[in-house]
């Protein structure tokens, strides 16, 4: 571990600038504003602001499944939301990236799961390749279009959005060029278990997956104690900690969420392995952004492009890095989908970007960048899926779903402005 | 006695937690220069922001009575109406209309629903020899200097019929040629047009030379009203109201230790980013010793920010040419890593534009410049980066009721104080610190000074930009003074005086 702290010259410093200054310094009582005391209203709209997805999302929830009299939350329904959405989960976490680098989208990312679909489609039932081999081939091609867009992106310096929409019309069209205008199908079963598959179960527990419930207690079992070691270890240190109460109910909340999603998995097939795939990319990019220096970089750029740059971060290299991670997502993103559908279509993907790009809005990122996290935009997608899903099992057309989608996606944008304006 | 214009009576606003104002009052007499002086966070600004119905009646308690009437303002435009018009310190000009357009922005020139051109830029070109300007009115904004500028927000009040004038902070981003010509027409215009001003501003010898009264507000209440005819109104005299108590010294003592050179640049050439024939710094050479505060003076515009960025690792211009030496032996700069690596930091001008990141917490940006002080691998050591900023809130003093709160909620010289300590964080040798008090309070000075004098005391050379000519020859051991990109001359404490400089530029502005 580095530190000044044991340079000598250092502790010189240390000495004079903690010596006091002579006696024409005048000391200052701590100005108002800095104070920030914090009144009822203001701690109560922290709250509500800190925590207004996650209520969202439960309330959100309890309506269609009232509306839908249950069927919305029914095991098997809830396994099928996890198979639609997770892949939009996954898109939005890369699109999460691009927006922290100063509110810039990929708007290309649904065409890239075309293409990506279409690639693996051509390998696997045209060319006949092993499906492993396939999987790392389309991985290597979505890093390839994330260099080519990340190039235009941070070293020739186009918009991200000219970009990508570029993008949007190139991938698309290659798509159609390798499909020939034509869907390839079916795969082979061995691609299909990325997707549509269940870890297998060691031993059930009456109706119940049992690996499910052990997999699931042990996550809220893990949950738990991070979240309280931190919290004591936090008290111990000095750092400022919140309310405990509302940590508590927060801890409540979220173990109850898990344990409930845990035995209503049990009650079908167990766990998907496609939410182990997004368990490991959340978890990696949780990480990311939140505990390295890297992180820390996304979130300077995005907070403030000039001061960045003038502490020595290579801006450029962050932006070519949030570009080419994006579309490897995109990739992941598209043999996930192609995986599901069980086939490679040509319109595969279409309109994705913008399931994305709502689910980062919606999970609190900030459209100027600099604000948001990964927690927040699986909230988001989430939030997202229970909407579609519960719109198309009350029989919504689909052009009514792209209304009610399209409100939604304003009203919480519109919700954060105005808390936020409220609170100062 | 000149009949009362404005009275603002018991106003009392509230934010969520805090009472920006507490029973202020304050009256202004019809054709007075009023100045309104306080530290940051005195409410000032929140005042002029009731009186101008940023903030709408309802949201504050007391009464507004301009001429004579009570008044509810529920959004500007109201006040606009009666003629008070404000001018913000960031200026509300778009760059890329013309100064005519910007003029009449919103109080259109037009016959029906069309603009009406030749009545725009001939009204307003008049307005602009009103205030002094000889530009034409065709001109885009992003074409003239700040001080312009200013004017022209000027001018646009004139167009809206101004007969109160409020001014936030006019002369905090201009030279003193341009601050003394902005307050002549300040003068000017109460005495020609019998305009009556309101100007906030923390340059006291400014307030002294341009103002009638004085009201003095020290957090969120007014503490007294000096009137220039009956009271003492020197600086000292001012301060005590501000501070509460006496100030003895502006600029803190310090026993100069000067040790070897340390670092130097010789015929350092910087080519304009986007105009690459233009050289916005000429062959230019200096040279810092350990222990020693080397200030930069000349006129806004003269290259020194400039010259400073070009050294941290090529943060502005290009085809840069010249030699860097540190501790005798010449190191290249190619990169601003490189430069933080080898020890150089450069201290903005601009804290909020490209100095700090506002949304983050001050433990974020105290550590930002040198991550890998408190990183291993990747992994930030959180418990590290927290310690470091809890050392660095109590070495600097920086007013916050914890590390984790966000910079943008501190006040202007606390946030100074941050990014101070973002940079000695990199742990530099050689420090420039551009305009390091602009904008900041008379206390927050002080102490920026002390820091400054502390860094010089621990072996670090220390090179300040200012374009405040007392702060230089207050603070400086010597003095370089530029004009337009060259080094015109260099003078010793002892010799150098307000007088010496300002010739020295004046002949070089003629061509010597």
């Amino acid at each position: 571990m580095k530190s000044d702290l044991n340079d000598p010259n250092e502790i010189k410093i240390n000495q004079m600038l903690s010596e006091p200054s002579t006696p024409g310094q005048i000391k200052l009582s701590l100005q108002s504003e800095d104070l920030e005391r914090h009144s009822p209203l203001v701690t109560f709209l922290n709250i509500f602001q800190k925590y207004s997805m996650i209520i969202s999302l439960i309330v959100v929830m309890l309506i269609f499944g009232i509306m839908t009299n249950g069927v919305l939350l029914a095991p098997r329904n809830i396994s099928n939301l996890i198979f639609q959405n997770s892949f939009i989960a996954i898109l939005a976490v890369g699109m999460l990236i691009c927006i922290l680098t100063g509110g810039n989208i990929d708007l290309s990312v649904g065409s890239i799961v075309g293409f990506i679909g279409a690639l693996a489609g051509h390998l696997m039932i045209v060319e006949k390749y092993p499906v492993f081999i396939s999987i790392v081939i389309c991985l290597i091609a979505g890093i390839g279009i994330g260099i080519w867009q990340g190039f235009w992106i941070a070293y020739i310096g186009i918009p991200p959005f000219i970009t990508t929409l570029a993008g949007q019309l190139v991938f698309r069209g290659l798509t159609l060029v390798i499909l020939n205008g034509l869907t390839l199908a079916p795969f082979p079963d061995k691609f299909l278990g990325l997707s549509t598959g269940f870890i297998p179960d060691f031993f059930a527990v009456g109706d119940l997956n049992g690996t499910a419930l052990v997999v699931g207690v042990a996550a809220v079992i893990a949950f738990l104690g991070i979240k309280i070691f931190g919290r004591i270890n936090k008290i111990n240190k000095g750092y400022e900690t919140g309310n405990p109460i509302l940590f508590a109910i927060n801890l409540i909340v979220i173990s109850g969420a898990l344990l409930l999603a845990t035995f209503t998995l049990a009650q079908y097939r167990g766990i998907p392995t496609v939410l182990i795939i997004l368990a490991i990319i959340v978890l990696i990019y949780s990480i990311l952004t939140s505990m390295t220096a890297p992180g820390r970089y996304l979130y300077a750029l995005g907070g403030n492009e000039k001061a960045a740059r003038l502490s020595g971060i290579n801006t450029k290299k962050v932006m070519f890095f949030a570009y080419t991670n994006m579309a490897f997502l995109a990739a992941v993103a598209g043999l996930v989908f192609a995986a599901r559908l069980n086939s490679a279509s040509p319109s595969a993907g279409q309109n994705n970007e913008l399931d994305a790009i709502a689910s980062c809005f919606i999970g609190g990122a900030s459209a100027y960048g600099g604000i948001g996290t990964v927690g927040g935009v699986l909230i988001g997608a989430a939030f997202m899926g229970v909407v579609n899903n519960g719109m198309s099992i009350l029989g919504f057309e689909q052009a009514a779903q792209q209304v009610v989608k399209g409100l939604v996606l304003l009203f919480f944008v519109a919700l954060d402005v105005m808390t936020k304006k409220k609170s100062k | 006695m000149s009949r009362t214009l404005l009275e603002m009576k018991n106003i009392t606003k509230l934010f969520p937690g805090v009472r920006a104002l507490d029973n202020v009052n304050i009256d202004v007499k019809e054709g007075e220069v009023h100045a309104i002086v306080g530290e940051n966070g005195a409410g000032k600004s929140t005042l002029m922001n009731v009186l101008s119905g940023v903030y709408p009646y309802g949201s504050y308690e007391g009464t507004i009575t301009y001429d004579g009437e009570e008044c509810r303002f529920s959004k500007i435009r109201d006040s606009e109406k009666l003629g008070i018009v404000i001018i913000h310190q960031e200026l509300a000009l778009v760059p890329y209309l013309t100064i005519g357009e910007n003029i009449f922005l919103g109080n259109e020139r037009s016959n029906a629903s069309f603009i009406n051109w030749d009545a725009t830029f001939h009204e307003a070109d008049e307005l602009l020899r009103k205030v002094g300007l000889l530009e034409n009115s065709r001109t885009l904004i992003k074409d003239i200097s700040v001080g312009k500028q200013q004017l022209v927000e000027i001018a646009k009040a004139l167009g809206k019929n101004v007969r109160l004038l409020i001014l936030d902070e006019p002369t905090a981003s201009l030279n003193d040629v341009d601050s003394r010509k902005l307050l002549d027409l300040i003068l000017l215009l109460k005495k020609e047009a019998g305009i009556t001003s309101i100007i906030i501003s923390h340059k006291l010898e400014e307030i002294n030379y341009v103002a009638d009264r004085i009201t003095i507000l020290r957090d969120g209440s007014t503490i007294e009203t000096l009137d220039k005819a009956a009271d003492d109104i020197s600086e000292p005299r001012i301060v005590r109201g501000m501070v509460g108590r006496e100030m003895v010294d502006r600029y803190p003592q310090r026993n100069v230790a000067i040790g070897n050179e340390c670092f130097s640049v010789s015929n350092w050439t910087v080519r304009h980013p986007v105009f690459l024939d233009r050289l916005v710094v000429k062959n230019a050479s200096f040279n810092v010793r350990q222990g020693e505060i080397v200030g930069f003076a000349g006129l806004m515009g003269a290259g020194r920010s400039e010259l400073a960025k070009s050294i941290f690792g090529r943060a502005y211009g290009h085809y840069i040419s010249g030699t860097i030496f540190k501790n005798g032996a010449e190191i290249a700069l190619p990169s601003i890593r490189r430069a933080i690596e080898n020890g150089i930091a450069y201290i903005t001008e601009d804290r909020k534009g490209d100095g700090l990141i506002l949304s983050e917490s001050i433990t974020e940006n105290i550590t930002l410049a040198k991550m890998d002080k408190v990183t291993s691998g990747i992994f930030v050591d959180k418990d590290l980066e927290r310690q470091s900023a809890l050392d660095y809130r109590d070495k600097l003093r920086i007013k916050t009721p914890s590390v984790e709160q966000k910079v943008g909620n501190l006040s202007g010289g606390n946030q100074q104080k941050v990014l101070v300590s973002k940079w000695m964080f990199t742990d530099p040798d050689v420090l420039f610190l551009d305009e390091p008090t602009r904008g900041i309070d008379v206390g927050a000075k002080y102490e920026i000074y002390t820091i400054m004098n502390n860094l010089a005391a621990a072996g670090k050379a220390v090179i300040m930009i200012s374009s405040d000519l007392q702060e230089v020859l207050g603070m400086c051991d010597r003095i370089y003074v530029m004009y337009e990109g060259r080094i015109i001359g260099e003078l010793p404490r002892e010799e150098a005086s307000q007088e010496v400089i300002m010739s020295l530029i004046l002949l070089a502005s003629k061509g010597a």
